[in-house]
């Protein structure tokens, strides 16, 4: 939109400032100074003669308006000098005219622009083309509920999903610096190139906001790494799905759950993140239940799994473990079928807490089979006190975990790998239940009951198989 | 009002690919056995060996390094120029 020499001035009815000001415009005008009125509402207040509608905001959105009244000077198509609000000396300036406005107060700040309006920039920049990202636009026929149509495509979960506008999408993208065609990844499991501008559609429509958008970048970083075997995390007949969980300061400022029922319903963030994701994998990668999802009985992770650790505890926090400082953000992605409780009421001990655990832990899978999966534990904070208490770390509660998860060879009827167990059973008659890096402990939960919660997954053997993966924010 | 959406698919459909049609006889024909490495796998395909080769089929075997992942591009290709048919041990 090109603007001719001269002065602009952005006004709108509603705001007192401008009404305030209306007899100085006028007084300008009255001068003979070239001066153009944009107002953004109603007209009927202004006695120039000059007056352009705006109620598009089409020039409020060109002009970058935030503040009305605004002052513009074009010089040569550009702008030379800008004023928001009233300031009398400010005006006298600006015109190069003395005794303006004299009789007002020297002073009175202005109102909000309609077009910062929430909502309105996003709306605005789609109207008038200022988009710089690629998706196919869609144009829902109109007798057609929008919801529902998302549902005819085969867009969504089984869940409702809110329809990905472009304003909306826009206004996801807003919640990273990250650039709307920049591609991410190939997602399985039809390899399908993913851009950022395909995520941030896909969290539109799993309900999450703007500022979760760099925690869900992260999460579909950090699951189409390959170490993370997504393609076959989604093939297998086995339950498990993708979980993330959160580290840092990102955790609060996002309003994350890892207290109370954080593995249920009711925080937005938890519920929406780990869905945007198994959005992308159903929407851009193709995968379907029942199509290359083979998976025998799924899991309610399948919907999304995502929670946050809670930091305010002595152990080092899951994204430490993996190298990343206290102070800033991660994402972890786990194979995950979903939590089997384990309740101890009884021990005083860490030594009995590892004890019942163990005794939990044997039975993931089978209690003869070795090998097969890694297991996050959630720590309730009444089972983490008993390890505080002792002054155990999570290496040393590892450690101990690890020491009554030997399963005896000749009890190994079932094994996820055969000659590896051949193996085993010969050289020690021991058998670990889980590999040297398979026990990772994560303290969250609401503060009353003691239990901690097993989350095992699905076949984790590094390059046979999945890893756990971490990315910071 | 009719509103636009933006398409949340990658927008690009995996392209058909036209099965190449099925021989009526192995007669002269390569024949790859692709162990995926489920367990058992082997036991499947040493039986399919054995039972082809009486009848004079050229087999050649190949395994995947995992099940869990997609075949390594280098064995693709190994399969592509070397066979004519493949057989598959899938399940478990």
């Amino acid at each position: 939109m090109q603007f001719d020499d001269g002065f602009i001035a952005v006004v709108k009815k509603d705001c007192p400032t401008c009404v305030l000001i209306e007899p100085v415009l006028k007084d300008i005008e009255g001068r003979g100074l070239p001066i153009t009125i944009f107002f953004q509402d109603e007209s009927d207040f202004l006695s120039t003669s000059k007056n352009i509608d705006d109620t598009s905001l089409e020039a409020s959105y060109f002009l970058n308006i935030e503040t009305v009244p605004s002052l513009i000077k074009i010089e040569k198509g550009e702008e030379a000098i800008r004023v928001v609000g009233w300031e009398r000396s400010e005006w006298q300036e600006f015109f190069g005219e003395q005794e303006l406005g004299m009789s007002l107060p020297h002073w009175k700040p202005g109102c909000g622009s309609l077009s910062v309006e929430e909502g309105v920039p996003e709306r605005l920049a789609v109207e008038f083309g200022r988009v710089n990202f690629y998706s196919r636009k869609i144009k829902i026929p109109s007798l057609v509920d929008d919801i529902e149509y998302c549902y005819e495509q085969g867009w969504t979960d089984g869940l409702p999903v809110i329809p990905p506008t472009e304003e909306r999408v826009l206004k996801m993208l807003n919640g990273s610096p990250r650039l709307p065609n920049e591609l991410i990844g190939s997602v399985p499991p039809h390899s399908v190139n993913c851009t950022v501008v395909k995520v941030a559609i896909n969290a539109v429509m799993a309900g999450c906001k703007p500022e979760y958008f760099p925690i869900v970048l992260a999460a579909v970083d950090a699951a189409l790494d390959d170490r993370f075997c997504l393609g076959g995390l989604l093939a297998t007949t086995w339950f498990s799905g993708p979980m993330v969980v959160v580290n840092g300061p990102i955790r609060e400022a996002v309003d994350m759950n890892w207290s109370g029922n954080l593995l249920g319903q009711g925080n937005r963030a938890n519920a929406t993140i780990g869905r945007a994701l198994q959005l992308v994998v159903r929407n851009v990668g193709g995968g379907h239940p029942k199509g290359t999802d083979q998976s025998t009985f799924g899991t309610p992770v399948k919907y999304g799994l995502c929670f946050a650790e809670d930091e305010k505890t002595p152990w080092t926090t899951l994204a430490e473990d993996q190298g990343i400082a206290r102070d800033r953000s991660a994402v972890t992605v786990f194979s995950a079928d979903g939590p089997l409780g384990c309740v101890d009421q009884n021990s005083r001990a860490p030594e009995g807490v590892v004890k019942s655990l163990a005794g939990s832990l044997r039975s993931i899978n089978h209690v003869e089979m070795a090998n097969a999966s890694d297991a996050v534990i959630l720590i309730g904070p009444e089972h983490g006190r008993v390890f505080d208490l002792a002054g155990w770390s999570k290496a040393d509660a590892v450690s101990a975990l690890h020491d009554n998860l030997f399963i005896d060879g000749a009890d190994l009827g079932m094994t996820s790998d055969d000659a590896l167990a051949d193996d085993l059973i010969s050289s020690k008659n021991k058998v670990p239940k889980f590999r040297e890096e398979g026990l990772r402990l994560i303290r969250a939960g609401g503060d009353a009951g003691l239990f901690s919660a097993i989350i095992p997954g699905w076949l984790m053997k590094g390059e046979l198989g999945t890893d756990p993966v971490t990315k910071e924010i | 009002m009719s509103s636009i959406v933006l398409d949340p698919t990658g927008e690009l459909e995996p392209s058909f690919r036209q099965p190449l049609a099925k021989p009526n006889s192995l007669e002269g024909l390569t024949l790859g056995l692709l162990d995926i490495s489920k367990a058992k796998g082997n036991v499947f395909l040493d039986r399919l060996e054995t039972l082809f080769s009486e009848k004079g089929v050229v087999v050649r075997r190949y395994k995947k390094p995992t099940f869990a992942r997609p075949a390594p591009t280098e064995l693709l290709q190994d399969i592509s120029t070397n066979v004519d048919v493949v057989i598959e041990g899938l399940a478990d």
